[in-house]
């Protein structure tokens, strides 16, 4: 698979003096095509400083960002780029921008200069794809929570993006809002094969990524699969990240003898590990 | 009691209002609107409020919507109302005190309060039948001219879009941290109004520094979809004169027409 997001010994500082704070340091991280990225790490490790690399809100202190072959320092590339990868911040009032769905769904398309006759058959795609369909003529404000952050989604897909970077979409939202937008997000990543990089605080949502990625003070300091990175306990303890609950149970059991995987992050493999390890007894 | 606030609301609706191009409709408002202050007498007003209870029958929006976007201005109303019958020199009719009323003021008062009734009710009527966009992009077309001059028409309308996309999140967010200061022990309801005035401050700080948090989070959200102006934008949803735009400009001509009639008939 083709790398689509690319990073070359990214290094950002928000100031520009020389020898100040780094908030990215050395980050070389690369993001195949299709594949689904969790960026997990503690308040303050740098996730949306890197989020917002990919589409051009920052620029690189020194380093490189790639975007499918494009260089974010490129201004000629500005709106290609942002085209390719959309953005899906945490609070979806304020990045709705139109009084009435379609109409938000449609402004990215609006701004690209899409033909009209185009820009319905988007439209209509992209509320159709975080099935809002029956909600195109509502009023954004009257939506839930969660129907607000599909819309935002939608508002995205339009521009037919590639990669889709989600900074905590799921912040402000209860549990069955935010279980609404992670499986639009997952179906799409499925579905349409688009790539996604998914900044969160919810180890839930992290355990269903394909991939795992830990930041701290602005360093890459963990990177596998789920699986690989849940079932070093200590290690991502220590980084004051919690566990998945099923890997938090097993690791309780091993300490008292029990001899459990800690690979197991959906409640039904947990289930069956531990009847294993009751049965094998 | 902030969520009343009717203003700038748009009810969807499939009624012939609804479908009449935004720019007929807002021409056809202003014409009323001068229309309203050309009539003189019994007969032109009662055309101007027949026209108005057509218009509202037709575009199927609830009487009761009607009402209550009158209800903030019954205050100006009964206010002009009042002045009007006490400063309008003529005929006495009764007097008290330092003022007397007389049958002209009566009669003034009656139209200016009938007046700025059909105003509201017709405007608000625009506003409930045409989606805030429409209106904006209305607005852009018909200043459109002015781009030549060097006036930022498109962002003018943008800027339009985003408050009124903004009012219910913000009255919303007003409602929550009145809520919250009064949990706090703060008092709106009493006291003068200077009282009352501070006591609306720590509402007010808040609300702003959440209100510029917000503009700066939407225009980054605005730059990541790609808006750079008004400069080879498309819309979803172009204008387009129909059928049922000529018919209703050709009604506003007979309703211009009307009006100067039924004044040179009734004068
Ligand atoms: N606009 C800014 N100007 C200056 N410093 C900033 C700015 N934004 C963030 N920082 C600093 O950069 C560091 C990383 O912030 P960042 O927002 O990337 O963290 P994060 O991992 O997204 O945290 P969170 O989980 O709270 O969202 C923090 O120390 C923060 O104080
Ligand atoms: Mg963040």
């Amino acid at each position: 698979m083709p790398e689509i997001i690319k990073t070359e010994s990214l290094c950002f500082s928000y100031d520009e003096e020389e020898g100040a704070q780094l908030v990215l340091s050395d980050i070389g991280l690369s993001v195949e095509a299709g594949d689904f990225v969790a960026v997990l790490g503690h308040n303050g490790s740098g996730k949306s400083t890197l989020a917002k690399h990919f589409n051009v809100i920052l620029l690189p202190t020194s380093g490189a960002v790639y975007v499918d072959g494009m260089n974010t320092a490129d201004a000629e590339r500005l709106f290609a780029i942002r085209g390719t990868a959309g953005m899906v911040f945490q609070n979806p009032d304020n990045q709705i921008v139109a009084t009435v769905v379609e109409e938000d769904v449609a402004f990215a398309c609006e701004n690209m200069g899409v033909p009209q006759a185009e820009i319905r058959a988007r439209v209509d795609a992209a509320l159709e794809a975080v099935g809002m369909t029956e909600y195109a003529r509502h009023a954004p404000h009257l939506l839930s929570g969660g129907q607000k952050q599909r819309v935002a989604i939608a508002g995205v897909l339009a521009m037919e993006p590639k990669i889709l970077v989600m900074d905590e979409p799921t912040a402000m939202l209860d549990p069955s809002g935010r279980a609404e937008v992670m499986n639009a997000v997952k179906k799409l990543n499925r579905e349409k094969g688009l790539t996604v990089v998914l900044i969160t605080h919810h180890m839930d949502e992290a355990a269903q990524a394909r991939r795992v990625v830990v930041m701290e003070r602005g360093k890459v300091v963990m990177d596998g699969t789920p699986e690989d990175v849940f079932s070093q306990v200590e290690r991502v303890r220590e980084l004051s990240l919690a566990v998945p609950q099923t890997v938090e149970l097993e690791y309780a059991l091993n300490a008292h003898g029990a001899n459990l995987s800690l690979r197991d992050l959906s409640v039904e493999d947990c289930a069956r590990e531990i009847m294993k390890y009751l049965g094998a007894d | 009691m902030l969520k009343d606030i009717t203003l700038g609301q748009y009810f969807p609706g499939e009624s012939v209002m609804h479908r009449l191009d935004p720019r007929t409709k807002l021409v056809a408002l202003i014409v009323y609107v001068v229309m309203l202050f050309v009539a003189k007498g019994t007969a032109s007003y009662l055309l101007c409020a027949v026209c108005a209870a057509v218009l509202i029958a037709m575009s199927r929006v609830a009487p009761r919507l009607i009402l209550k976007s009158l209800k903030p201005v019954i205050v100006i109303v009964i206010f002009t109302a009042v002045l009007n019958m006490l400063y309008t020199p003529g005929r006495e009719l009764v007097s008290f005190w330092i003022f007397k009323i007389t049958a002209e003021g009566v009669y003034n008062g009656v139209f200016m309060a009938v007046r700025i009734i059909m105003l509201v009710a017709v405007t608000s009527l625009l506003t409930y039948t045409t989606s805030p966009i429409a209106l904006t992009d209305a607005i852009e077309h018909l200043l459109s001219p002015l781009k030549k001059l060097k006036v930022p028409v498109h962002e003018f309308a943008m800027m339009m879009t985003i408050a009124l996309r903004f009012i219910p999140t913000l009255i919303e967010e007003t409602d929550k941290i009145m809520s919250a200061q009064k949990a706090r022990g703060a008092d709106f309801e009493s006291g003068n109004l200077l009282r009352r005035a501070k006591a609306l401050i720590p509402v007010l700080v808040p609300l702003f520094v959440s209100a510029f948090r917000r503009a700066d989070e939407l225009a980054v959200a605005m730059e990541c979809r790609l808006y750079h102006g008004g400069e080879g934008r498309t819309r979803l949803n172009v204008l387009r004169f129909s059928r049922l735009d000529a018919a209703a400009a050709v009604l506003v001509i007979c309703f211009v027409a009307g009006v100067v009639l039924l004044n040179r008939v009734s004068l």
